[in-house]
C-alpha cells in the first residue's frame, strides 16, 4: 500500500478507478473561468473546493429536513438530527474512531485546539508545567497553548527543526519532561508539507504518560486516519479543507478523557438539568456542544466524507506524490526560485521564493493567469522567521489537481520573470 | 499582460529595483514603524522635520514591489515639502487608490500626484491597495508623532 501519511486502508469503499479528469467533473466550480482563462486551483491546503454531492446535501437538508436537533418529538426534528448524527458517525468513520460519541463537531480545527486547550488544559497545565509544540505549527496550534500557558504561568516548549523542514526527533527526551503537560504537533505542515513521524512522538510522550493532540487539518484531505493505529488522544480536522463545507470541523478526544473534561461553553443542548442555583451537564460529546450546531454544515460534511470513501486513495496517493515531483522538478528549472522545505516525506505542498521578486507579486501576476496560489506567511510566521523570509509564494495540490495545472503554474511564473524583466 | 503593466509601471519597477532614500536617518527626529501582517511587508520611516518643513525623509523595510516603490516614490514626493503638504498628498493619494472608496471625497488630483499617478493602477488589484498605502500610513504616524506601530488590519 503506498500511503503517504499513514492512513487507513479504505479497500472497502473503493467503488471506481480513480482517474483526475473524472474525479474534475464532480467540482463545479473547477470549470469556472478566470480572467478570460481556465480557472487553476492550486490552493487547497487554504481551502478545497466541493464536489456536487456536498453543495447538494447542504441544499437537501435546508430543502426538505430543517428543524432544530435533538428536541422536537415531531418528524422533521427527528429527520434533522439523523442527518445530524449520521453526519458525525461518517466523521468517525473516516478517522478510524470507534465511537461516534468521542467526535464532538466544532466550526473548524483552530476551535477544536481551543476547546482542549481550555477544557483539558486548565484542567491540567498549572503553575511551572510545560506545554510541547513544533516548530511547524499553525499559529491555531500555537496561539491558544500560548494564552493557556500565560494564564496558567506555565511554559510554552517547541520541538525544533532542520533546514529541510523535519522536526528533530532526537531532541524529544530532552524536550519531554515531568513537568509536560500535553503535546501538540501537526500532522502534515500546511506551509512546508512535511509529513510529521507523528506516531513515534505520541509513543514517546505516552512512555511519559503525555496526552497528544494531533493537528490533522492538512492530512485529512489526503486520506482516511487511523486514530487507532496512531494512538493520539485528540485529533482535530476542518471540514472545509476535506471537500466539505465551511464552518465545521470536528475533534477527535478518546472517550476517558473527553469524560473527565468540563465544559468548554456553556448553553442550551450541553446540559442535563439547570436550577438557577446549579447546572448538571450532558454527557460526552453533547457536553462540548452548546447551542444549535451547524446541521447543514454536519450534513454537508457527511456527504463529503461518503464521497472520500468511494476514492481509491492507493491510487490517489500515487498520483499526488507525482504532481509532488513534477511540480518541484520544473520548479527547479526556474531560475532564481528556491523551493522551501524539502523534508524526506510530504505532502503535495510546495513554497517557494524567487530572487528579485516579493511572494505577493507572484501572486498577482500568477491570478492574471488565472492561477490562484496562495502568497505571505500562510499563519506560519515562526516557519517564514525560521527561513529568514518574509513571505513564500505556496502551491498546494489536491486529487483533482493534473500535471496541465502544473504547467499553468510555470507557465505564470515565466510571466513574472518577463514583468519584472528577470 | 498589458493588464499587468497597469498595476506594475515601468516607474514602480524602477523604484523597486533601486528604492531612493532607502537609508536610516541618523538625524531623524520623527519616526514610525508600519508593518502589514498579512503579507509581512515591514517598513520604518524616518524624518527630519524643521520649522515645519520636512527637510529630509528616508525608509527602510522589506515587501513587495507595489509597498517598496511607493515607499521609494513617497520619500522624493514629500522632500522639502511641508507637514501639510505632505498630509494634502497622502489624502490625494488615498484617492487614487482606493478609487475614492472608504469615505473619500472627491477625485484624485492627478497634477498635484505628480510621478505617484503611477499608482493609478493599484484601485484595479483590491489586494494590493494596502501594500500602496503602508508607506504614507507609516509617514503619517511619524509626523503625527504617533508612538503606536501602525498596522495595516
Amino acid at each position: 500500500m503506498t500511503t503517504t501519511v499513514g492512513h487507513a486502508a479504505a479497500g472497502a469503499f473503493v467503488k471506481r478507478k480513480f482517474d483526475p479528469e473524472t474525479v474534475r467533473t464532480d467540482f463545479p466550480i473547477l470549470a469556472r473561468r478566470m480572467r478570460g482563462k481556465p480557472l487553476v486551483y492550486i490552493d487547497n491546503a487554504a481551502t478545497s473546493q466541493k464536489p456536487r454531492q456536498v453543495i447538494e446535501a447542504v441544499r437537501r437538508y435546508y430543502e426538505s429536513l430543517n428543524a432544530n436537533v435533538h428536541r422536537g418529538v415531531y418528524q422533521l426534528s427527528e429527520d434533522a438530527t439523523a442527518a445530524y448524527e449520521w453526519g458525525r458517525a461518517q466523521v468517525a468513520q473516516y478517522l478510524n474512531v470507534p465511537s461516534p460519541a468521542e467526535i464532538v463537531l466544532v466550526r473548524s480545527t483552530t476551535e477544536a485546539i481551543n476547546l482542549v486547550a481550555a477544557s483539558y488544559g486548565r484542567g491540567h497545565v498549572g503553575e511551572g508545567d510545560e506545554v510541547l509544540i513544533s516548530a511547524m505549527e499553525h499559529h491555531s496550534n500555537i496561539v491558544p497553548w500560548q494564552m493557556l500557558c500565560e494564564e496558567q504561568g506555565a511554559r510554552l516548549r517547541v520541538i525544533p527543526m532542520n533546514e529541510r523542514g523535519e522536526l528533530i526527533l532526537d531532541e524529544l527526551p530532552r524536550l519531554l519532561t515531568d513537568r509536560t503537560r500535553i503535546v501538540a504537533v501537526t500532522h502534515v505542515s500546511n506551509s512546508l508539507g512535511t509529513i510529521n513521524p507523528v506516531k513515534e512522538i505520541i509513543a514517546a510522550a505516552h512512555e511519559w504518560g503525555i496526552p497528544v493532540l494531533i493537528d490533522g487539518a492538512q492530512a485529512a484531505p489526503h486520506g482516511p486516519i487511523d486514530v487507532v493505529e496512531l494512538d493520539c488522544d485528540f485529533y482535530a480536522v476542518s471540514g472545509h479543507k476535506m471537500f466539505g463545507p465551511t464552518g465545521i470541523g470536528a475533534l477527535f478526544g478518546k472517550r476517558s478523557l473527553l469524560e473527565a473534561m468540563p465544559p468548554y461553553q456553556g448553553g442550551g443542548e450541553m446540559i442535563r438539568t439547570v436550577t438557577f442555583e446549579h447546572t448538571t451537564f450532558a454527557s460526552v460529546p453533547a457536553r462540548f456542544e452548546a447551542g444549535t450546531p451547524n446541521i447543514a454544515g454536519t450534513a454537508g460534511l457527511g456527504a463529503a466524507v461518503d464521497y472520500l470513501q468511494k476514492l481509491d486513495w492507493d491510487a490517489i496517493a500515487e498520483h499526488e506524490q507525482d504532481l509532488l515531483t513534477y511540480a518541484e522538478s520544473k520548479l527547479s528549472e526556474v531560475p532564481g526560485l528556491r523551493i522551501i522545505g524539502t523534508a524526506e516525506r510530504k505532502i503535495s505542498v510546495v513554497s517557494f521564493v524567487m530572487d528579485g521578486v516579493h511572494a505577493h507579486d507572484i501572486g498577482s501576476v500568477a491570478d492574471q493567469e488565472g492561477v490562484a496560489i496562495r502568497t505571505g506567511h500562510h499563519c506560519t510566521q515562526p516557519v517564514m522567521d525560521f527561513y529568514n523570509v518574509p513571505a513564500t509564494a505556496r502551491a498546494s495540490f489536491a486529487f483533482y489537481n493534473t500535471r496541465d495545472d502544473v504547467d499553468s503554474l510555470i507557465g505564470a511564473l515565466g510571466q513574472v520573470r518577463k514583468v519584472f524583466g528577470l | 499582460m498589458t493588464y499587468m503593466r497597469e498595476l506594475y509601471q515601468q516607474v514602480i519597477l524602477d523604484h523597486n529595483r533601486s528604492p531612493r532614500n532607502f537609508r536610516e536617518l541618523e538625524d531623524a527626529n520623527r519616526r514610525a514603524c508600519g508593518d502589514n501582517p498579512l503579507c509581512g511587508d515591514k517598513i520604518t520611516v524616518y524624518a527630519k522635520v524643521e520649522n515645519d518643513v520636512i527637510e529630509d525623509v528616508a525608509f527602510q523595510g522589506t515587501g513587495c514591489a507595489i509597498s517598496q516603490a511607493s515607499a521609494s516614490l513617497m520619500t522624493a514626493a514629500v522632500k522639502g515639502k511641508t507637514v501639510e503638504e505632505a498630509e494634502k498628498l497622502f489624502r490625494a493619494f488615498h484617492a487614487m487608490v482606493a478609487g475614492g472608496a472608504d469615505g473619500q471625497e472627491g477625485e484624485a488630483d492627478t497634477e498635484k500626484l505628480g510621478k505617484l499617478v503611477a499608482f493609478g493602477g493599484v484601485k484595479e488589484f483590491p489586494a494590493r491597495v494596502k501594500c500602496a498605502n503602508l508607506p504614507w500610513h507609516t509617514l503619517h504616524a511619524a509626523l503625527s508623532e504617533v508612538d503606536a506601530p501602525v498596522s495595516t488590519e
